[in-house]
């Protein structure tokens, strides 16, 4: 074990409908925002770590933030991407290889939607694609698959996982920068809500839109000179299975459990512990899943457990306290929102959503099609 | 627009590893891998066996039987063909041999597709050098 790594700083830029905004305007307002709740300069940064589409995203970015970072990371695992990045600057700040780290995100992926003419030609399909492309199976078809054979396996039902969309609306109502605040959901309306690849309807799909976050980690030794109480990194972890959903082994075995086993051995810590739950959530059965690979519950009873309000304000287990992807903001990619919720909720500055005593959380990332997961587990 | 037409973005950039697939499904093959290593069959096709890392792998007719693994039926996709096909099936075909692939579920309605419903290839002819293996339900 090396030395203690904190987060120090956290922010999001603005979010929800940004049509005027460019996705690296956001990456530096919300940069900058984290950098003054740290207490820290632009000087300061000497880590960048970000990703996005395009394999120059990292120079892109350096350039547009006028920072020449002398460590970079731009490992791309989709959503999960920022927890991995948490372990990769736990790894380089104990190393010595940078002093301050940026986890920095933007993307204007609801107006860039909008922009886009519907049935804009894709490239042709080339390697792997070859073989799924033809079939016209959408990215939600892709978790319709995953969610289809839970319900085979477990008998999981529609209203299970609407369950978990009516709780993330009932956080965001606790939350005025929700995209959904002030818009509930109950659960019939949930279940009526249109198919869009069944069994996934509208509900159970997160939000599109624009906005931004980041997220600054250093030494508990630096920490300690900083503006905020320093949140610790007791552990973090990812793994990797599939891209295409043809060649998942054994579709209820997510990677989630074998990021989620390491992040709490490394913690010393058992699921039992976990005070706050932060998980990716584009679609509910994500969360299903995430709950049963992590050991919050056993196998098959994700649903029902979900289905006793569990994950809702006053639930057993609170989990996505800002609204998650479903109700809060879902921009491109969601991994360092669940970052950003953590610390807010063990700083103990959530308002009328706080969970009380919350002294640890789990965020976990999943990205690609159920493909990747970071695990981190954070502590007050 | 037709079918036919209106799929061709979506059809495979045919590449040296695929070629010969492409070549068995136009001769009304279902072709995969087996691994002479390790004696594991895999799908999508590899130059070598993601199991063991042998090149020792050869192409192997299958029986075009399987099973649903599992299936979506998609209501919204808004790229041409598929508008026009709404609702569709899509499904993990596992088939007999133990590998799973993607593909359409055709001759059938939503109602009737179930998990470990028992499915059989048939051919698409898209173009002439692409002939798309799609599943029907099997009696």
């Amino acid at each position: 074990m090396g030395t203690p790594i904190c987060i120090v700083g956290v922010a999001e830029s603005d979010s929800g409908s940004l049509p005027d905004r460019t996705a690296w305007q956001l990456h530096h307002q919300a940069a900058r925002a984290a950098l003054a709740d740290a207490g820290l300069k632009k000087d300061d940064v000497d880590g960048l770590f970000s990703c996005g589409d395009d394999w120059t995203h990292a120079l892109q970015l350096a350039e547009y933030l006028g920072l020449q970072p002398t460590y970079v990371d731009s490992t791309q695992l989709g959503g999960a991407s920022w927890e991995c990045f948490v372990g990769h600057a736990v790894a380089a700040l104990q190393a010595g290889m940078c002093n301050v780290a940026l986890l920095v995100y933007g993307s204007t992926s609801r107006s860039d939607g909008q922009r886009r003419r519907a049935g804009d030609a894709a490239p042709p399909p080339r390697g792997p694609a070859q073989y799924e492309a033809p079939y016209g199976l959408t990215l939600i078809g892709k978790y319709a698959l995953a969610a289809r054979r839970h319900m085979h396996d477990y008998g999981t039902t529609s209203r299970q996982l609407a369950a978990v969309a009516v709780a993330a609306h009932r956080w965001a109502q606790q939350n005025p920068k929700a995209f959904r605040y002030g818009k509930p959901l109950s659960l019939e309306d949930a279940l009526k809500t249109r198919m869009i690849a069944d069994p996934l309807r509208q509900a159970d799909c997160c939000l599109r839109t624009d906005g931004g976050g980041a997220v600054i980690l250093t030494t508990a030794e630096r920490a300690r000179d900083l503006r905020q109480k320093p949140i610790r990194v007791l552990g973090a972890a990812h793994a990797v299975s599939h891209l295409h959903l043809s060649q998942w082994a054994d579709m209820p075995d997510f990677t989630a459990a074998q990021s989620g086993r390491r992040a709490l051995q490394q913690a010393g810590i058992s699921a039992r512990d976990v005070d706050v739950l932060e998980v990716y959530d584009a679609f509910t059965i994500m969360v299903l899943l995430t709950l049963e690979a992590l050991g919050f519950c056993g196998r098959g009873e994700s649903g029902a457990f979900a289905e006793t309000g569990a994950l809702a304000p006053g639930g057993r287990l609170p989990t996505n306290t800002d609204g998650g992807g479903l109700a809060c903001n879902h921009p491109g990619m969601r991994g360092l929102f669940l970052l950003i919720e953590a610390t807010h909720q063990l700083r103990g500055a959530c308002g009328n959503r706080q969970v009380p005593n919350a002294r640890v959380a789990l965020c976990n990332g999943t990205g690609g099609y159920l493909s990747s997961c970071g695990t981190v587990v954070l502590g007050a | 627009m037709n079918r036919s037409a209106a799929l061709a973005a979506h059809l495979p950039v045919i590449d040296g590893e695929s070629a010969p697939f492409w070549a068995g499904t136009r001769a009304r093959k279902l072709l995969i891998r087996h691994c002479n290593a390790c004696k594991r069959n895999h799908f999508y096709p590899r130059h070598a066996c993601p199991h063991c890392w042998s090149d020792n792998c050869e192409w192997r007719a299958a029986s075009g039987k399987g099973r649903v693994y599992s299936y979506t039926v998609i209501h919204h996709n808004d790229a041409l063909p598929f508008r026009e096909m709404l609702p569709y099936i899509v499904a993990l075909v596992e088939l007999e041999e133990g590998v799973r692939l993607t593909s359409n579920i055709v001759e059938c309605t939503p109602e009737i597709v179930h998990v470990g419903m028992p499915v059989e290839v048939i051919y698409e002819h898209v173009t002439d050098d692409i002939t798309l293996p799609q599943f029907r339900p099997r009696t």
